[in-house]
């Protein structure tokens, strides 16, 4: 018996919408990654199966100095945002609750409120200001953007993590006689190891396909690949960037899996 | 043999500051002889707990001090002192095997790998574990957890544990198992235990001394037959076991309950409360107390009779069920009650 159960299954028209949402998600995609084998020039017309655009874009060198330079930005971002976020999820999930927690939460999710159109203004005006008085150009300033917005998504799994942690396991190993030290390193690194590595992929992910913020603060020259693919896009559309596209969707794919694997609750 | 394993002078502990601020314990003194089972009885929010993680030391107190094995031991962090805790919750390692988990004090002492091998081995000897040695406490029953939890608390091999409420996620066949398998535990190695429990019973039956704590201060230690039948206030008596309280007139070696003059050697002057454990309540035809039926209860082995005195005072008496189950009363009947030799107590305070 159905029961009295609101099920929305068994509304009239659910099997039609719900397939009309996901044909509008995944057809473009699709597209895409179909049109990336195309053999003929044209975006719009299928010249037979071929790995000619990826083998084009692989000896492009604006193309391999683009994906260096995000891979590096990336890392580094990941790196440096995973860092600071384990130590603010640390402070503010092992000793119990203190007055002004929300508060705090607030602050370490800024870039998630904050449209990231004005954080990309104000960040070219802040870094303009200081590129003048130093006269440094490098690749610094993308680095110290993207470790600030990435902050809050390396930060949210792992206070995920450290929250589902029984705060008197750290009380049991110091009663088992561990310094602060050892009971860090034998017990709350391993135990919030999966957390941090899902919030380091996180962060990557995030950073690795930023447009907005890396086209207002990059100096000339600095192409990362989602910019170089929105200049090409501007001057001529080929299925170069088709190909691009596709393997940054597998990229991105790949850690994501891999995020959901580490986060997902084994016990 | 030393005398004390720990020594409480005055201890307090006040959370919080200024107005908020809440007093968990008032100024605790205790001595815990060594290798005694000891247990901190009393209801939840009595400061047993408290009093528990000062000697851990996990909380500081915030006045008073406490001695460890003769040593000052107020300000010393936990990890510096010999004592190990099996807590409420187990916190058991989820990263770790069993093996691994009973293993970590004394790798954290910086032990030796072949000596922390046959000590660990041991331990699974000891609490039985042999099967289950290489899983992680994730594929572990409630009751073998509890036996890891006290395998890695016993395995530095400690002055004193400490046990917070360990049976108390147990079925209640489980808890009785682990009651005696405590005892053993504490008997074959000889360790001080101290164990918190709100639980009389339990405490009653595994205990060496017992002390009875309410609103963070220490009401009474004793022996638990001393505790039972020596109560020394009204709330002890009523926490521990039923008891029956009588309101009387004592004159010299006489009380005067209910208009019927009782002999109690030395029961002082003036008005008095008397406690009378059921069991000590006798029922017969020449008793000296006349009262009213009006229920009784039946229990199994035990019937259990309400009565009422002529001043309306409400007495239960706890008589063995005969073999047919019924003890031949009625309700309503007049019945004369009788008491135990030395079954009358005064209560101090009262």
């Amino acid at each position: 018996m159905r029961g009295r159960r609101f099920d929305i299954t068994a509304l009239p028209g659910f099997s039609a919408i719900a397939i009309g949402v996901f044909v509008v998600l995944y057809a473009p995609i699709v597209t895409i990654v179909v049109y990336s084998f195309n053999a003929s020039n044209s975006v719009a017309v299928w010249g037979g199966f071929s790995f000619r655009w990826y083998e084009i874009a692989w000896e492009n060198t604006q193309v391999q100095d683009a994906t260096i330079r995000s891979l590096v930005v990336a890392v580094s971002a990941a790196l440096i945002s995973t860092t600071l976020a384990t130590m603010a999820a640390l402070g503010t999930t092992r000793r119990g609750r203190f007055k002004g927690q929300t508060f705090i939460y607030v602050m370490i999710n800024q870039p998630l409120m904050v449209p990231e159109i004005v954080t990309a203004v104000a960040l070219l005006i802040f870094f303009a200001t200081i590129k003048v008085a130093t006269g440094y150009q490098g690749l610094g300033y993308l680095i110290l953007a993207h470790s600030a917005f990435c902050i809050p998504f390396a930060y949210l799994p792992i206070r995920a993590r450290l929250e589902g942690m029984d705060l008197t396991l750290e009380i049991a190993a110091a009663d088992l006689y561990a310094t602060p030290w050892q009971t860090f390193r034998r017990v709350t690194l391993p135990l919030m190891a999966p957390g941090v590595a899902a919030g380091a992929m996180l962060a990557f992910v995030i950073s690795l396909d930023d447009v907005i913020i890396t086209e207002f603060v990059k100096s000339a020259g600095q192409d990362t690949l989602p910019t170089y693919m929105l200049g090409q896009l501007r001057r001529a559309v080929t299925p170069e960037v088709n190909a691009i596209s596709t393997a940054l969707l597998v990229l991105t794919v790949m850690l994501l899996t891999a995020f959901f694997l580490l986060t997902r609750r084994r016990d | 043999m030393s005398p004390s394993a720990i020594e409480i002078v005055d201890a307090a502990k006040v959370y919080g500051y200024g107005a908020s601020a809440a007093r968990a314990l008032g100024g605790v003194s205790l001595g815990i002889r060594t290798g005694e089972f000891f247990t901190l009885l009393g209801p939840s929010g009595c400061g047993k707990t408290t009093l528990l993680r000062l000697i851990a030391g996990f909380e500081m107190p915030t006045e008073g001090t406490i001695h460890i094995g003769g040593k000052d031991m107020t300000a010393v962090p936990p990890n510096k002192r010999p004592v190990n805790t099996v807590f409420q919750s187990y916190a058991l390692f989820p990263h770790l095997t069993a093996r691994e988990n009973i293993a970590f004090g004394l790798q954290m002492l910086g032990r030796p790998r072949d000596e922390v091998a046959s000590e660990v081995e041991k331990m699974i000897a000891l609490v039985k574990l042999e099967e289950m040695a290489d899983r992680r406490p994730g594929q572990l029953s409630g009751g073998q957890q509890q036996r890891v939890a006290l395998a890695r608390a016993l395995a530095p091999a400690p002055q004193v544990l400490l046990l917070d409420e360990p049976l108390s996620a147990l079925d209640l066949k489980l808890r009785k198992e682990m009651q005696l398998e405590l005892k053993r535990l504490q008997t074959e190695t000889g360790i001080t235990f101290v164990f918190v429990t709100h639980d009389q019973e339990e405490a009653l039956t595994m205990s060496d001394r017992i002390g009875v704590m309410s609103g963070g201060r220490l009401l009474q230690v004793g022996a638990p037959r001393e505790i039972y039948n020596r109560p020394v206030d009204r709330f002890v008596a009523d926490f521990i076991g039923e008891t029956n309280f009588i309101p009387a007139e004592a004159r010299g070696d006489l009380v005067r309950v209910a208009g019927v003059d009782l002999s109690l050697p030395g029961a002082g002057n003036g008005p008095v409360t008397l406690a009378a454990r059921p069991e000590q309540v006798r029922i017969g035809s020449n008793g000296p107390l006349p009262a009213t039926l009006t229920r009784t209860v039946y229990f199994g082995t035990d019937t259990h009779c309400h009565m009422t005195l002529s001043d309306g005072t409400e007495i239960v008496a706890r008589l063995q069920s005969p073999p047919s189950g019924d003890i031949g009363l009625r309700d309503g009947q007049g019945v004369r009650i009788d008491f135990a030799p030395g079954a009358l107590q005064i209560l101090e305070g009262a």
